[in-house]
C-alpha cells in the first residue's frame, strides 16, 4: 500500500448523513405519520379521529357484503386491483427494457462527444408536461387520428383499430411515461463496458447473443436493475395513463388511493392503509433483492 | 463482419424509441399554431396563441410559473445529485456496515410511496411544524423525491468502477481528494449526467405533491397547466409546451458547444 | 428569456398593494380581467390558489390550510358539509350591501338558509349530451346513458364522479337520494353494473373533448361544458331528461379564520354586482344567481339552449349530503362499479 488508504468504509456513515436527513425529515416522517393514520378512525368526508382501530385493514382484506351483515369472507376486490396493477407495471417494465436496452447500447456506442446530446434527446420530450404528452398520444391513436387514418389510407386496415380505452393504450402510455427511467441508468452502466471483452469472446467463436448474455449482461446488470426499479415502482402507482388512455373503468392502485384522499369517499385511513400495504410489498421485494445482491457480492 | 458493437435489431428499436418519444410532440407543436380555440379541431395556421402566451391575461402567471419550475428543477436536481452521489459512494464503496439495508430502503422510500400520500402527509407535517408553504417547501419536497432518481443510476455506474483506478492514483501520491476529483469523478460522469437528468425531469413534471405544498399564489408550470384542464386544454398550453421545448433545445445546444470547446483545449 | 421572465414577474405583483386577499378557487373559473378590475378598484392584491375538486379542497383545508385563505368556492352540498364542520364564518346583511342582488330563488337555499355564509357564484345542471350526427332517435330519457340504443353502446363517456353518476342513476330508477332501502340500493347497484359494458370511459375533465373529437358519441356532461362542445363544432344536443337532472350551484364562502375578512367581504360584494357576475358567466358559460345580469351577457350565452331549457322540463334536484352510514353504502356501490 504505497499510496495510502483508498477505503471508503470509514466515510460511509458521514456520506449518508445528508440523505438520511433530507429523506428522513421530508419523506420518512410524513410516511410514519401516514402509517399512524392507517390505524385511526376515519372522520366522515376526510380527516381522521384519534381512535385506534384496524378498520382500514379489515376493509382491505375482509368483506361482509354490501350491507355489512353477511358472514365475513375474503375481500378479493382490492387484492385483484393490486394483482392487475402489478401485472401492468410488470409488462411496462419488460417493454421499457426491450426497447430501452438497445437504445442505451446505441447511445453508448456513439462517439464520446455526441453521447451527451443523445442523452438530452431522450429527455427533451419530458420538458413537456406528462398530461399534455398523454393527451397528444391519445390524439394520435384515436379512431379518426393520424395513426388509424394513415394505416387505412395505405390499405393496411379496413376500419380503424380500436386503441383508445384499451389495455394496449394504457401500456403504450405507461411505456411512454417511463422509458427514459430505463434508458439512462442502463446507459450509465453500458458506457463502462470494455468492448475488448466482446472482441475476446468473438475470437473464441462465441456468437453475438452468447456474448451479450454471458459477458455484457453481468457487467451492466446494476444498470438494468436500477432501471427496472425506476420504471416498475412508479408505474405501480401511475394513474394518468390508465385514466386518460384506458378510460378509468377500473381502479388501479394509484387511482384507488387518490379516490380515498381526493374523491368523494374521503377515507384517509383506508387510503393510508392501502399505501402502507403497497409500501411493504415493494419494500420487501427491494430488501430481498438487496440481500441477494450483497450475498453475491461476497462470493 | 460487423464490429462487436453491432447487434441486429438494436438500431430499429432505437429508432422506434425515438419515434414514440417524439410523435406526440409533433401534435403538440402543430396544434400550438392552431387558429381555433380547440385542440381537437384544426382552424388554420395562426400565431395567436404565442401572442396570447406573452401578452394575454395569463401571461404573467405562466411566465412566473415557468420561471419557478425551471429554478426549482435546477436546484432540486443539483442538490439531489450531490446528496445521492455521497450516498452512492457510501453504499457501493463503503463495504458492509450496520444499517446498510435500512439506508438502501430509506433512500428509495420516496419512490415507493404514492405521490398523493406524500402530498397529504407533507402538507400535514409542514403545517404541524409551522413551516409556511411556498417556494421553499416545494423545493425541499422536490429534493427529497428526486434523490432516488439520481441515486440509482449513479450507484449502478459506481458498481462498475473497480477500486484499482483510485489505488493507482494514490500509489502515485495523489491525495485522497485529488484521486476522487481527477479519477473517480470523471469515471462517474455518465452516471451523474443520467441521475441529474432524471431528477430534473421528475421535478419539472411533478404536479400532485407540488399542488399540495405550494401555498397560495405560488404556481409551477404543471399546476398552472392542470388549471386549464377544467375547461379543456386550449392551444395556448400547446404554445407554452412548444416554448419549453425550444428552451430545452437551447440548453442542449449550449451544452454541446461548451462540451466541444472543452474537448478542444485539453 | 430570463430578462423576459423577470419582467413578467414584476408585472404580476402590483406595487400599490393596500392589503391582500387569498382566494381558494377552482382551476380556470374566474377571468383574469375581472381579478385585475377588482385590484384596480380596491387596491387589494389578490392571490388565487386553485383546486380541482370539492373533495380535494376539503382535504387541503382539513390538512391544515384553514386560516390561510379568505374565501373558497365550494358546490352546494359541500357548503352544507363545511357549515356542519364549522369551517365557515358568517356575515350580516349590513356587511354585504349587494346581498339584495341575489335572485330570490337563490336567497333561501337548503344548504345555507338565509345566505349567512355564502353567496351564489355560478349554477348549472348536469345530465347528458348526444351527438346528433351519430344518433337521431329519442333521447328524452336517461335510458340513453344507462340502457343505451345499439348505436350509442360502447361510445358513451360517464363523469368520473361518484355523486353525479349515482344520483343520475337514482333518478333513472326513480329512487330517492340517500335511501337506505336495501331493494332500491341493490337495484341501483345491479343497474349500474349492467350499464357499465355500454360505457367507453369514465372522465370528468375530458367530458367536452371526447364529444368534440368523436371519441364518444354521448356523454354525461355539465350544461356549460356541452355549450362549449357545440361552439367547437360538435353537433351535440344537451338533454333535460324526463326523469330529472342534477342542479348544482357553486358558492363563494367566507372561510373561518380568514386572515383578511374585510377584503373577503369586499370581494364577495364585488361579485354580486351584475356587471361582474355577468363577466364570470360570459367566461364560464353557466348561469349566475344574480338578478339584472342580462344586459351584460354575450348574445350566445343569453340564448344558448343549454342555459335556457323549455319551461315544461322535469325540475332538477340538488345533490343531498347523506349521513355517514348511508354514504358508506353508496361508496361500496361506486367501488363495486369501478373494480
Amino acid at each position: 500500500m504505497a499510496g495510502g488508504d483508498t477505503s471508503w468504509r470509514p466515510l460511509a456513515r458521514p456520506l449518508l448523513i445528508p440523505a438520511w436527513l433530507v429523506i428522513g425529515i421530508f419523506a420518512l416522517l410524513p410516511v410514519l405519520l401516514m402509517a399512524v393514520y392507517s390505524f385511526l378512525t376515519k372522520e366522515f368526508r376526510g380527516g381522521v379521529i384519534w381512535d385506534f382501530t384496524l378498520t382500514a385493514y379489515d376493509q382491505f382484506f375482509i368483506t361482509r357484503g354490501l350491507f355489512g351483515d353477511e358472514a365475513a369472507q375474503v375481500e378479493w376486490t382490492y387484492i385483484t386491483i393490486f394483482g392487475l396493477s402489478i401485472l401492468q407495471a410488470g409488462i411496462c417494465t419488460a417493454l421499457c427494457l426491450i426497447v430501452g436496452f438497445p437504445t442505451a447500447w446505441f447511445i453508448a456506442t456513439r462517439p464520446a462527444r455526441t453521447r451527451a446530446v443523445w442523452l438530452f434527446l431522450i429527455t427533451i420530450p419530458y420538458w413537456v408536461n406528462l398530461l399534455i404528452r398523454t393527451v397528444s398520444l391519445k390524439f394520435l391513436i384515436r379512431d379518426n387520428g393520424p395513426l388509424n387514418e394513415g394505416l387505412m389510407s395505405i390499405g393496411l386496415i379496413d376500419g380503424p383499430l380500436p386503441l383508445v380505452n384499451t389495455n394496449l393504450a394504457v401500456q403504450l402510455g405507461l411505456f411512454y411515461s417511463y422509458l427514459p427511467f430505463m434508458v439512462l441508468p442502463i446507459y450509465a452502466a453500458v458506457e463502462r463496458y470494455n468492448f475488448a471483452l466482446s472482441e475476446a469472446a468473438a475470437d473464441l467463436y462465441a456468437s453475438r447473443w452468447t456474448t451479450l448474455r454471458e459477458i455484457v449482461l453481468p457487467v451492466v446488470r446494476p444498470g438494468i436493475v436500477a432501471g427496472c426499479i425506476l420504471v416498475f415502482v412508479p408505474a405501480l402507482g401511475a394513474f394518468l395513463a390508465p385514466d386518460l388512455l384506458g378510460g378509468a373503468k377500473t381502479f388501479m392502485i394509484g387511482s384507488l388511493i387518490e379516490e380515498q384522499f381526493k374523491g368523494s369517499q374521503g377515507n384517509w385511513p383506508f387510503g393510508a392503509a392501502v399505501s402502507m400495504i403497497l409500501l411493504s410489498l415493494v419494500l420487501m421485494a427491494l430488501l430481498i433483492y438487496a440481500r441477494a445482491a450483497a450475498r453475491e457480492g461476497e462470493r | 463482419m460487423k464490429g462487436v458493437r453491432y447487434y441486429p435489431g438494436f438500431l430499429p428499436l432505437t429508432v422506434l424509441c425515438l419515434v414514440i418519444l417524439y410523435a406526440p410532440l409533433i401534435v403538440v407543436m402543430a396544434y400550438s399554431f392552431n387558429g381555433s380555440t380547440s385542440i381537437t379541431k384544426w382552424g388554420g395556421f395562426s400565431l395567436r396563441w404565442y401572442v396570447d402566451v406573452f401578452t394575454g391575461p395569463d401571461a404573467g402567471r405562466f411566465g412566473q410559473a415557468a420561471w419557478n419550475s425551471l429554478t426549482i428543477a435546477l436546484m432540486a436536481a443539483t442538490s439531489a445529485t450531490v446528496i445521492a452521489t455521497a450516498a452512492a459512494l457510501a453504499m457501493v464503496k463503503g463495504g458492509r456496515f450496520r444499517g446498510k439495508g435500512a439506508s438502501f430502503a430509506l433512500i428509495n422510500l420516496p419512490l415507493m410511496v404514492p405521490e398523493i400520500v406524500t402530498a397529504v402527509a407533507s402538507l400535514i407535517f409542514f403545517t404541524a411544524i409551522g413551516l409556511t408553504t411556498g417556494y421553499g417547501t416545494i423545493l425541499v419536497a422536490h429534493m427529497a423525491f428526486c434523490i432516488p432518481f439520481a441515486f440509482l443510476p449513479i450507484a449502478a455506474r459506481l458498481e462498475g468502477i473497480e477500486g484499482s483506478y483510485e489505488q493507482a492514483a494514490r500509489d502515485l501520491y495523489a491525495t485522497r481528494a485529488q484521486a476522487f476529483r481527477l479519477i473517480l469523478l470523471p469515471l462517474l460522469a455518465p452516471g451523474l449526467a443520467s441521475g441529474w437528468l432524471l431528477a430534473f425531469i421528475i421535478s419539472l413534471d411533478d404536479f400532485i405533491i407540488t399542488n399540495f405544498v405550494k401555498g397560495a399564489g405560488m404556481e409551477t408550470l404543471p399546476t398552472a397547466i392542470f388549471g386549464s384542464v377544467k375547461q379543456g386544454i386550449k392551444p395556448n398550453i400547446m404554445a407554452i409546451s412548444t416554448l419549453m421545448l425550444a428552451v430545452s433545445v437551447l440548453f442542449v445546444t449550449a451544452a454541446y458547444l461548451i462540451n466541444r470547446k472543452g474537448q478542444k483545449t485539453p | 428569456m430570463r430578462k423576459l421572465l423577470l419582467g413578467t414577474c414584476l408585472l404580476a405583483s402590483p406595487a400599490f398593494a393596500e392589503g391582500e386577499l387569498k382566494v381558494y378557487h377552482w382551476f380556470e373559473y374566474i377571468p383574469q380581467e375581472l381579478v385585475d378590475k377588482f385590484q384596480a378598484e380596491t387596491g387589494i392584491a389578490v392571490t388565487i390558489d386553485t383546486y380541482d375538486s370539492n373533495e380535494s379542497m376539503l382535504a387541503a383545508l382539513k390538512a391544515g390550510r384553514l386560516g390561510e385563505y379568505d374565501v373558497a368556492v365550494p358546490a352546494d352540498f359541500m357548503v352544507g358539509i363545511m357549515i356542519a364542520d364549522g369551517m365557515l364564518d358568517s356575515f350580516t346583511p349590513e356587511e354585504m350591501p349587494n346581498l339584495g342582488n341575489i335572485e330570490p330563488k337563490w336567497l333561501d337555499v337548503p344548504f345555507d338558509p338565509g345566505r349567512k355564509h355564502s353567496i351564489p357564484y355560478q349554477w348549472g345542471s348536469t345530465s347528458f349530451s348526444v351527438n346528433r350526427d351519430v344518433y337521431q332517435g329519442d333521447i328524452s330519457s336517461l335510458a340513453t346513458i344507462f340502457d343505451p340504443p345499439p348505436e350509442l353502446s360502447g361510445k358513451i363517456n360517464v363523469l368520473d364522479s361518484q355523486n353525479e353518476v349515482l344520483i343520475l342513476g337514482s333518478l333513472y330508477l326513480g329512487i330517492p337520494q340517500c335511501t337506505q332501502d336495501r331493494e332500491q340500493l341493490k337495484a341501483l347497484n345491479d343497474m349500474l353494473l349492467a350499464a357499465k359494458p355500454h360505457w367507453a370511459s369514465f372522465g370528468s375533465d375530458i367530458a367536452k373533448d371526447v364529444l368534440v373529437s368523436g371519441d364518444a358519441a354521448a356523454g354525461m356532461i355539465y350544461n356549460g361544458f356541452s355549450a362549449k362542445a357545440r361552439a367547437e363544432g360538435a353537433n351535440v344536443e344537451y338533454v333535460y331528461p324526463k326523469e330529472g337532472h342534477v342542479v348544482w350551484m357553486d358558492n363563494v364562502v367566507l372561510l373561518k379564520d380568514a386572515p383578511n375578512r374585510d377584503h373577503a367581504l369586499k370581494f364577495m360584494n364585488f361579485l354580486l354586482d351584475p356587471v361582474n357576475a355577468a363577466a364570470v358567466t360570459n367566461y364560464a358559460a353557466y348561469t349566475s344567481g344574480v338578478a339584472g345580469v342580462e344586459p351584460y351577457l354575450d348574445e350566445a350565452i343569453k340564448t344558448s339552449p343549454e342555459n335556457n331549457p323549455p319551461a315544461d322540463i322535469t325540475p332538477g334536484v340538488f345533490a343531498e349530503a347523506c349521513d355517514e352510514e348511508t354514504q358508506k353504502l353508496y361508496d361500496a356501490i361506486w367501488t363495486n362499479l369501478k373494480k
